[in-house]
């Protein structure tokens, strides 16, 4: 019987690191506002070198178009549980990991660059919009790659997780390209691949691509392609499915957000003027779609439903 | 050959590199080196115990582990923890676990299949006689492992559990797959972000050289000192 | 556990229309095995060098396998994977860098020298012990039947050495393929590669990671077993190494 205390006994104290405290059932309150309003904390995804929505600076701190919209909701996310103090942590993610991260309640909003779809939308639920993107392709000059034809039997690399790397190798297999595709842990490891000639061209969306481009060493050197993957789609920050409670909250603040006019001021924040860690200015003006949608928001996945006005 | 390169982004990034990321490698290193060791042991008094059921089950634990890539097993756990903890505490929701969670209830889960095995061959080598005096005196099993056996086994295979830890101390090196900040991880951001690819690399491969060398040199002078004359 | 379970995934195409995720599991186990398997070569002909280096009368040799085998062991592998991937081709002259990045299959290449050198240390001492393990009349009774050391080593002591090794040197090659994922982070598909990609174009997380779970272990039953009835069939009857 002791053996059997000291099994019990093991696998409690191997275990014991993963368990958080939870006993206090709140009143009415379900889900993410629950964990949030229990634990005194919020915990947000970013990503590393998604310019300008959500990257590390010169002093390894995330910050982003996308960040700054996050911090909008957690205040939102404050009033409404009526807490003093609300922790916000900070988890890295990777296009790879950010829904199994948040599906295991690792995180509670994903602030980065993902692109919001009907199939992702089985598994993680989107806010609204905050922009809209293409999938393009950038490569050097020197290369001479033009069209997505001229990529046959090239190769090309895109980042894990993505739906970038997913179009590519669906158009890889209907137009028969024969490209050799390379996945990339993260977009600054893709566009290193393209800079040292490891890979002919890397398919992201094209406002990554764009930022990538302004910050490297020879941004005159790379062109971005005019062809594209797909139409605009659009960008959404993710949060767990089945929490109508928590989306309402979310929702309402990215919409108030969006139609109150700070929205365009936080656009204009990242995309007009000089941002860190070289101070570049990305000169990228709002484009109608995405101004249309700030007026009504919409966490539509149709690429259609977004129209200028 | 080293004309373009700029070994300057070294001296600037050293204190992201040795504050955020060594930092966590030793930690990790240390906190799962002392974990794997306390649940390798258990485990390998499991298998030794006699029982033939949790011996068998102890048995496939670590066969289980040893099989596996340990950047499956990093994978397996990331993901998993959550569930997990839902499930053994009845909650509504998947447990949050931070990344340094994670990878430490990895590293001890998988270690501990190694130092078991380490632990067991120690616990085997004391001769038979230690723990029949131990009975014979009127100790309990638990008294005799405590004050006879364990402190034995454990000096015996102290050079080879050090040596495991300085393996476990490289194999942290492999959270890279989730993006953490470690050592490894830090430089890799570096090199990335400023296209320094070629000078963090072997600056991070020179650092783990040099620590690892004079861990084992330090391993073979406290193998010399501590030797049991039989 | 809000996780929606589908074990038919196995079943269903995947995105790159090269057929079904299971075909893309079995792609990736096919490399791993190709990987490990020219790893293990590279690591049994330098670690063999190695080890015999250690063993020798001259002190430059001992010296120079002692060496070796430090620089391999003392970097984590997936240092040195970076070393050859990312470092190497810039350190080399211009055209032979880029002759190194546009290499078709470069990351199987690369994978396969880095895991084969870095196991190389282990087996160098592996066999190094093996051959110290052996009495020292051997050697002497080969000198004084006027054998050269060459021959000696060739004739002598290396084939009761192998046989004396070949346990560990199983779970050396255990080793090799478990170390073979490692290349995942530098772009090679092999089996656990493949079930991130299926765990990232399907969302179904479990059932990719419980396939490639279930693929390393029967891999280790094969190889558990043909090592065994390799020790079987070489075994020299009466020694320690025989039955």
């Amino acid at each position: 019987m002791k053996r059997l205390r000291f099994l019990g006994l093991a696998s409690g104290l191997a275990l014991t690191a993963a368990l958080c405290a939870s006993e206090v059932r709140a009143e009415e309150l379900t889900g993410t506002l629950k964990t949030i309003k229990e634990s005194g904390a919020i915990t947000l995804g970013y990503r590393d070198s998604s310019i300008p929505f959500s990257y590390l600076d010169d002093n390894q701190k995330p910050v982003g178009f996308a960040m700054d919209i996050c911090y909008k909701i957690v205040d939102a996310v404050k009033k409404e549980l009526k807490l003093d103090k609300l922790e916000v942590k900070l988890n890295p993610v990777t296009s790879s990991t950010r829904i199994p991260l948040l599906a295991n309640g690792t995180i509670d909003l994903e602030c980065g660059s993902t692109t919001n779809n009907a199939e992702r939308q089985k598994q993680i639920s989107f806010t609204n919009t905050h922009f809209l993107t293409a999938s393009r392709f950038v490569s050097k000059k020197a290369s001479k790659i033009n069209s997505i034809d001229d990529l046959k039997g090239k190769t090309v690399v895109s980042t894990a997780g993505t739906t970038n790397i997913k179009q590519l190798t669906e158009a890889n297999a209907a137009r028969s390209l024969g490209a050799t595709i390379v996945p990339a842990k993260d977009h600054a490891e893709a566009f290193l691949m393209v800079e040292t000639d490891r890979a002919a061209a890397f398919v992201m969306d094209d406002i990554l691509l764009a930022s990538l481009v302004a910050g490297s060493k020879e941004p005159n050197a790379y062109v971005i392609s005019t062809d594209a993957f797909s139409k605009p789609e659009p960008y959404g920050i993710m949060l767990r499915r089945d929490d109508p409670a928590f989306k309402k909250v979310v929702d309402a603040a990215t919409a108030a957000l969006y139609t109150g006019g700070e929205g365009q001021k936080l656009y204009d924040k990242w995309f007009m003027q000089k941002i860190p860690p070289k101070g570049l200015n990305l000169n990228t003006p709002i484009a109608p779609e995405l101004k249309a949608e700030f007026a009504k928001p919409s966490d539509s996945p149709d690429p259609d439903s977004y129209k200028s006005m | 050959m080293f004309a373009n390169f700029d070994f300057d982004v070294i001296r600037r990034s050293l204190s992201y590199l040795f504050l955020d990321g060594m930092t966590f490698t030793l930690t990790l290193t240390a906190l799962s080196a002392l974990g794997g060791l306390v649940f390798g042991t258990l485990i390998a008094l499991l298998r030794l115990s006699g029982s033939r059921l949790l011996g068998r089950v102890a048995g496939l634990y670590v066969d289980f582990m040893r099989s596996l890539p340990l950047v499956l097993v990093i994978f397996w756990f990331y993901f998993l923890v959550p569930y997990l903890g839902q499930w053994l505490t009845g909650a509504s929701r998947p447990i949050r676990v931070g990344a340094f969670a994670s990878s430490l209830i990895t590293f001890i889960m998988f270690e501990a299949a190694y130092f078991s095995e380490i632990m067991r061959a120690g616990i085997q080598s004391i001769s038979k006689g230690q723990p029949a005096a131990a009975y014979a005196l009127g100790l309990t099993y638990r008294q005799t492992m405590r004050y006879v056996v364990l402190p034995q086994a454990f000096r015996n295979m102290l050079p080879v559990l050090l040596t495991q830890t300085i393996v476990l101390f490289q194999d942290t090196s492999l959270v890279y797959v989730l993006s953490i900040t470690d050592f490894l991880g830090a430089a890799s951001k570096v090199a990335q972000r400023d296209g320094r690819l070629v000078e963090m690399y072997l600056f991070a491969a020179l650092v783990y050289f040099v620590i690892s060398c004079f861990a084992s040199f330090g391993v073979r002078r406290l193998q010399a000192r501590i030797a049991v004359v039989r | 556990m809000n996780y929606h379970w589908n074990w038919h995934i196995f079943f269903e195409p995947d995105p790159s229309g090269s057929g079904t995720y299971l075909d893309m599991l079995l792609a990736g186990l096919w490399l791993t095995i190709a990987t490990s398997i020219c790893a293990w070569i590279i690591a049994l002909v330098f670690g063999s060098i190695v080890g015999v280096l250690r063993t020798l009368p001259s002190k430059a040799a001992s010296w120079f396998g002692f060496v070796y085998v430090e620089f391999f062991r003392n970097m984590p592998l997936l240092v040195q994977l970076f070393l050859w991937f990312f470092a190497l081709p810039e350190l080399l002259p211009r055209s032979w860098g880029l002759w190194l990045k546009q290499l078709p299959h470069a990351p199987f290449y690369t994978a396969a020298v880095g895991v084969g050198l870095f196991m190389s240390a282990r087996v160098a001492v592996q066999l190094a012990a093996g051959i110290g393990a052996l009495p020292r009349g051997q050697k002497m009774a080969a000198t004084a039947l006027g054998l050269t050391t060459a021959q000696a080593y060739r004739y002598v002591l290396l084939p009761m050495a192998y046989r004396i090794v070949l346990p560990p040197l199983t779970s050396e090659f255990l080793n090799t393929i478990k170390n073979s994922a490692v290349a995942i982070t530098i772009g090679l598909i092999e089996l656990t590669g493949a079930a991130r990609s299926m765990q990232e174009f399907s969302f179904q997380v479990f059932e990719a990671f419980t396939a490639a779970t279930l693929m390393y272990l029967l891999i280790n039953v094969v190889v558990v077993a043909a090592m065994r009835f390799i020790e079987r069939s070489v075994a020299i009857p009466g020694y320690i190494a025989g039955k």
